[in-house]
């Protein structure tokens, strides 16, 4: 018998919105309450349901930003203009309100400390939020560890955006990297570069992975997340370089066009 | 009891359309590619298929012969688990009962549950019954196209009255069992069986 098939459903359960932040022009954060929430890992998501008034009901997943440290669950929302369910989550929701959501889902794209490291990260667009989960995860456990645990979990974010007021999360990204030696952060920005912006300037590819990242000796766990064309490309070009294809872990979000 | 979302419409499908929508779907003219690892890529020349008993004898095939068998043509509705669905995806494959009765005539016997096992280590599980009698196959065409490689290529398993991470990319053995074995996801929190019409996502969904 399939033990996963004594599981328990997962149960719709109500959140309370605490707090909303602004991180971009395209994406805010939704901090919410959600009663006896069973904990989650980070890379994890939920689905969230929106009921019209006549019972008309839509569906969408959205990352877990929030490591499991904290008590509240964070959801970071990115406003697709076509969208269904995502300009409702950006414009119509305030503090205060409820919804409805069910979670956490998805036990592969994941990361623990326990995992080990080296970790490196690549993310295109809002593709960040489940990594940022993961950041945010390690730096609470590291913050009360000592030095010998901190040097053994090295991580290094390659992040790519369209442009320096597209970057998600950059003040906390900034203060992260600062504030530990054994994280580094690189943006690449590949649309409209900041003034005096002496970074990369182009789409991830297999030249930038070799310099921001550990060689396939490391066996650094690798987790990419993005759009389509970039996870694809930059999946491709990992193994091409040499690393294992079941250390590469994959979230792909959008259409087959596309890109970042 | 569902919480009314004040001030949430939402995009109403037509009649027709919202009828082919299984719950919690909405319906998508991309076709969106899921998978969780990078993709892999099989020279034609080293690909082949095979059909394994549960005794381990098997039928083989290379891509030559394989693609030389019978084949169909079937136009499908496809919905995936992350809540897209695909009206008329039209794909041209090999039935599996044609595999499954080629196979017999090498001495590979059927049983009752089946894994697809597939480049990259992607593993998933089906009751033999959803695989025969017309309602699966393995295939190798898209919208009259080679399947190309982001989508399965060069082939993959297609069981479209299922949740689609059952319709297994890079599909390249399909082992027959006597007992039922959780495949990739089925072992990661996702559902077992995932009949999309009853929602079937996540293990413990009825």
């Amino acid at each position: 018998m399939n033990p996963a098939a004594t599981a328990p459903r997962i149960a719709w359960r109500l959140a309370t919105v605490i707090e909303v932040l602004p991180e971009t022009s395209e994406t805010r954060t939704l901090v919410l309450d959600v009663p006896e929430w069973p904990g989650h890992r980070a890379g994890q998501h939920v689905d969230v349901r929106l009921t019209a008034e006549d019972g008309y009901q839509a569906e969408r997943s959205y990352s877990i930003a929030s490591p499991p440290e904290e008590s509240h669950l964070a959801l970071t929302v990115e406003r697709l203009d076509d969208g269904e369910v995502s300009p409702y989550l950006s414009d119509e929701l305030h503090a205060g309100d409820t919804l409805e959501l069910r979670g956490p889902i998805g036990g592969y794209f994941v990361w623990d400390v326990a995992n080990g490291g080296p970790l490196f990260l690549v993310g295109g667009g809002s593709g960040i939020v489940p990594l940022m989960a993961m950041l945010r995860h390690r730096n609470a456990v590291l913050a009360s560890a000592d030095a010998d645990v901190r040097s053994g979990l090295p991580a290094r974010l390659l992040y790519s955006s369209r442009r320096w007021d597209n970057v998600i999360y950059r003040e906390e990204l900034a203060h992260l990297a600062e504030s530990d030696p054994t994280l580094e952060v690189v943006h690449t920005i590949t649309r409209n570069p900041p003034d005096g912006w002496t970074g990369f300037r182009r789409r991830i590819d297999r030249a930038m992975l070799e310099k921001i990242g550990w060689p396939p000796s490391e066996q650094p766990r690798v987790f990419v997340c993005g759009p389509t064309p970039l996870v694809e490309s930059v999946a491709s070009a990992l193994v091409e370089i040499g690393h294992q294809p079941a250390l590469v872990k994959t979230e792909r979000f959008g259409p087959t066009g596309g890109s970042t | 009891m569902a919480l009314i979302s004040r001030g949430f419409r939402g995009r109403r499908q037509s009649a027709e359309t919202a009828g082919r929508l299984p719950p919690g779907q909405y319906a998508t003219r991309d076709f969106p590619v899921l998978s969780a690892g990078p993709t892999p890529r099989t020279p034609l020349a080293a690909w082949d298929f095979t059909v394994r008993a549960a005794d381990g004898r098997s039928a083989r095939w290379t891509w030559d012969e394989f693609t030389a068998l019978p084949h169909q043509t079937t136009t499908k509705d496809i919905h995936c688990v992350t809540k897209w669905s695909k009206f008329d995806t039209v794909w041209e494959g090999i039935s599996i009962d044609t595999l499954l009765s080629e196979a017999a005539a090498k001495g590979v016997t059927s049983s009752p549950h089946v894994i697809a096992r597939c480049d990259g280590g992607y593993t998933t599980n089906l009751p033999l019954a959803d695989v025969t009698g017309g309602k699966a196959w393995i295939a190798f065409m898209y919208d009259g196209k080679p399947l190309p490689p982001e989508h399965g290529g060069p082939a993959r398993l297609l069981v479209p009255h299922l949740y689609f991470w059952k319709s297994a990319k890079w599909v390249r053995e399909l082992l027959l069992m006597e007992r039922d074995m959780p495949g990739f996801w089925e072992s990661l929190g996702y559902h077992n069986y995932g009949d999309p019409w009853r929602e079937q996502r996540y293990a413990g969904d009825e």
